[in-house]
């Protein structure tokens, strides 16, 4: 269990230090705009877990991008780019939503089951058939392909919603579709009135359990071992006689199973019904979620926190300190820049090697410790 | 007799590592001068503190009695440095004369390429290289690329040539080809270090040899007066057995049967033109042939690796042609790939998936899709006893192994599976004395227990050695199979060459 601690803590460290450098960068920013960068950052952390209410809030926005970073996550651990997991995740929504207002002779539990399934299926054959078998096949690239999809399937939910005879329009003035069965809305995640008006559903319970399940799928079955294998290295993997072209469909449409989840999840327990949210962007947010938890399942709750934090936070900052909330977008860009600069660090270091030769440079090439 | 260089009491320390510790060698002018030692010696770091890429911590380098202070390679060069590296740096889409002249042109603002023909002529002649400055290097073969480079250090006026394992990727005709160049270079009285962990062509082409181990240099004998059995206990530090003692094959039943095999490559050129052959029970079959005429595409589709596109492969008699690779294992089929780093081991795994990676499907390493990790686990440990893998930690990531230790690993992985037929693509290649004698000495054992064995390298003193039967591959035909006892090198060198040998082919016992 030694090794579990320490590569628990080698995951969290340099994330915590990219974050802490955006932090300290995007204070510097704000100081320079000429307000008080404590005040600034203190307004966003009250905003963002203040009080139960903001809490709740956070909490709510974290659900839908840790689930879907999860996904990425398992995308990414067989290095493959899941960059279209946004259309994914609408696509899982309207299917979910779809069920939800259909088949109301369902009793609550069935029903909701369904409802998931049908999105995690949707997300699933979204992010898996298209992608994946022209990857895997043809060597279409997965960011290329994944993209384009993601595309097609935002407009294809606009479009259920947007005229006023779409197949999913509810009569009226706005484009909505019809609200789910009553009995499908998920449940408050702990029986307290303020969750419920933070829109805190199980469906966060739904998102702890997927990280655990991510982690055993990844770590304890023979199926996260190909997943992993393919990932590091895919000649290796052919030599062992793992299917590449199978396990890159099956990665692929985990990875939109996951986003799909999100997009039930996010109809079943805070809007009801598909409306006009397309801004939302959980899909895109949800990479950063998962690179800055190095596609890590844990980490992967402790960042999709974190993000959903600086979103909710960001508007109680704005409210009081006066800074504009896409100060946020520069807190995120900032992350984002020193988690990829983490990777470069050996980089630097094999730079700065080569550029000073003799005074320090690689043990391993003359290993003492040849057998 | 002053030295001609002279490095003494050189030490060099990594973190961690003593690379060199007080090491010591006197080149003569006009000799030939071996650096023999095994990986990791420290053969490369001293070769690297003379050429000005390393500073010395301690000691100093000397040159016609002088001290000297390279700071970078470009000082040892402008000293009279010449160094041909083991793999060599050219320009393949540029001329012989271009490449040579290269950095150092001659001619002012306009380059003169006639001229940097004629100089390189000149010193062609002058060194007897024979080669032509106005050839492509892309159309050279290895043994001529290795002179352009020895041309660039002699262009830049080099007065002592260093040759880094310059046999590595020879045929052994061009091995001796470049042994009467450096015969010749010696007959000019330029000397010549030659850094090896090959004894026999130490012994061909040293006049003395000094030998390191673990970072020191143990002794420095004329080569005359050693045997090589006296310089390789020197180097590994105890005794050891060069010839492996073997019992005569006593082959059994076909158990891997090629018929009429084509395969094509990566590069959708045909690679392997209609060979047939058997390996049986109880043998070791080894493949010979210059690289890139198709042995390893020929195994890679035996292992299922690479698609049959005519003929057919049975194992144990039946027609495995079409199966995966995974269907493949689950028969009893072992492979040792030539390139462990990208085929034979996912370097990010530790030890313990590294053992299972094929074997993972099944009990008792998984069960119903689970991955069951203590049994792994104990596998690996009684693995790494048995083989002596080093460090004995099962949880180290495979990359962070050295090169012997990986190969360890493999072939350890793939013995252990008790297979019918084990396939060995080069099992010793960049690995020292004392790994190559217990690789070879496990191939032995797994042929007296009965397993078939296909082995295929490019070092032909290793097929010499393990083979009961040796088949030469050339340009994608298998030219000859003979037997191993009757072969000689020089036939088996001419067969490598496509030149089928003039008393006919003598086929034993080849169903």
């Amino acid at each position: 269990m030694n090794k579990f601690w320490r590569n628990a803590l080698r995951s969290i460290g340099m994330p915590l230090l990219a974050s802490l450098f955006a932090i300290v960068i995007g204070g510097i920013v704000v100081a320079a705009i000429g307000y008080n960068p404590l005040v600034v950052y203190g307004s966003l952390i009250s905003g963002a877990f203040g009080n139960l209410y903001n809490l709740g809030t956070t909490l709510s926005g974290a659900t839908p991008l840790i689930l879907i970073g999860l996904g990425i996550a398992i995308a990414f651990r067989a290095g493959l780019f899941n960059i279209g997991a946004d259309g994914q995740y609408w696509v899982g929504a309207m299917v979910s939503v779809w069920i939800g207002y259909h088949f109301t002779h369902l009793p609550g539990l069935p029903h909701i089951l369904l409802a998931l399934l049908g999105g995690m299926l949707a997300g699933g054959i979204w992010g898996g058939i298209v992608p994946g078998l022209t990857k895997a096949y043809l060597g279409a690239h997965e960011v290329i392909t994944t993209m384009m999809m993601s595309y097609i399937g935002i407009f294809l939910v606009e479009y259920m919603i947007e005229e006023q005879n779409a197949p999913m329009r509810q009569p009226g003035s706005f484009p909505v579709s019809p609200p789910i069965a009553g009995n499908t809305q998920l449940a408050t995640f702990l029986p307290l009135n303020v969750f419920q008006q933070a829109q805190l559903s199980v469906g966060l319970w739904i998102a702890l359990a997927a990280a655990v399940v991510v982690w055993i799928l990844l770590q304890k079955t023979t199926f996260g071992f190909q997943v992993r294998a393919v990932g590091f290295n895919q000649r290796a993997s052919r030599y062992a006689g793992i299917r590449v072209p199978l396990y890159t469909v099956l990665t692929l449409g985990i990875s939109g199973v996951f986003a799909g989840l999100a997009g039930g999840v996010q109809m079943l327990g805070v809007q009801h019904q598909l409306n006009d949210s397309f801004a939302s962007q959980y899909g895109y947010t949800a990479i950063v979620v998962s690179l800055l938890a190095r596609n890590n399942p844990f980490g992967c709750i402790l960042s999709g926190i974190f993000f959903a934090a600086l979103n909710t936070g960001g508007q109680n900052m704005q409210q009081v300190s006066g800074v504009p909330a896409s100060l946020t977008d520069v807190l995120t860009g900032l992350i984002i820049f020193f988690v990829a600069a983490e990777r470069l660090i050996p980089v630097l270091r094999a730079w700065a090697r080569r550029r000073s030769p003799g005074r320090r440079s690689h043990p391993a090439d003359e290993g003492g410790t040849l057998a | 007799m002053e030295a001609f260089l002279e490095v003494r009491d050189v030490t060099k320390a990594f973190p961690g590592v003593l690379a060199n510790d007080r090491v010591n060698l006197s080149l003569q002018a006009g000799e030939v001068h071996a650096i023999l030692g095994e990986n990791g010696a420290g053969k490369s770091t001293l070769m690297k503190l003379i050429y000005g890429l390393y500073q010395p911590d301690a000691g100093e380098i000397r040159l016609e009695g002088k001290t000297m202070h390279f700071q970078s390679p470009r000082d040892a060069i402008r000293a009279g440095i010449g160094m041909v590296h083991q793999h060599f740096m050219l320009i393949p889409a540029l001329t012989v004369a271009d490449n040579v002249v290269l950095g150092e042109e001659p001619g002012r603002i306009r380059y003169d390429r006639k001229e940097a023909v004629r100089r390189v002529r000149a010193l062609s002649e002058q060194y007897r290289l024979a080669v032509d400055p106005t050839a492509k290097i892309g159309s050279l073969s290895v043994g001529l690329q290795q002179r352009v480079e020895i041309l660039k250090a002699f262009y830049r006026k080099a007065k002592v040539l260093i040759l880094d394992e310059p046999t590595a990727l020879l045929t052994p005709q061009e091995t001796e080809e470049l042994f009467e160049v450096v015969r010749h270079l010696k007959s000019q009285g330029i000397p010549v270090l030659f850094i090896s962990h090959k004894l026999d062509e130490v012994r061909a082409i040293a006049d003395r040899v000094t030998v390191m181990r673990a970072g020191r240099t143990v002794e420095t004998v004329p080569v005359a007066g050693a045997t090589a059995q006296e310089l390789a206990n020197l180097m590994v530090g105890r005794d050891v057995v060069l010839r492996i003692d073997k019992q005569p094959a006593s082959p059994g039943r076909a158990v891997l049967d090629v018929r009429d095999l084509a395969v094509v490559g990566d590069d959708k050129q045909e690679r392997v033109r209609g060979v047939s052959f058997s390996v049986h029970a109880g043998e070791i079959f080894g493949l010979a042939g210059i690289d890139g005429n198709g042995q390893f595409e020929l195994v890679d589709a035996v292992a299922g690796l690479l698609r049959v596109a005519r003929g057919s492969i049975h194992l144990d008699g039946e027609d495995i042609s079409h199966l995966t690779p995974a269907q493949r294992i689950a028969q009893g089929m072992s492979y040792v790939p030539q390139d462990r780093q990208l085929d034979g081991l996912v370097l990010e795994f530790d030890l313990v998936e590294n053992t299972i990676l094929r074997d993972f499907r099944r009990r008792p390493f998984s069960r119903a899709g689970w991955l069951q990790r203590l049994p792994a686990l104990r596998h690996t440990e009684r693995l790494m006893e048995r083989f002596d893998v080093r460090p004995r930690n099962p949880e180290r990531r495979a990359g962070e192994l050295s090169g012997g230790n990986q190969q360890k690993v493999i072939l350890a992985r793939e013995v252990s599976r008790n297979p019918k037929l084990l396939i060995v693509a080069q099992p010793t290649r960049g690995l020292d004395v004392g790994a190559i004698e217990g690789i070879h000495r496990e191939l032995i054992r797994l042929r007296d227990a009965g397993t078939a064995v296909l082995l295929v390298s490019l070092e032909l003193d290793e097929i010499l050695s393990l083979s009961d039967r040796i088949g030469v591959i050339h340009h994608g035909r298998l030219v000859d199979i003979v037997s191993a006892q009757t072969a000689t090198r020089e036939q088996i060198g001419l067969l490598m060459t496509g030149t089928q040998a003039p008393g006919g082919s003598e086929e034993v016992f080849n169903t």
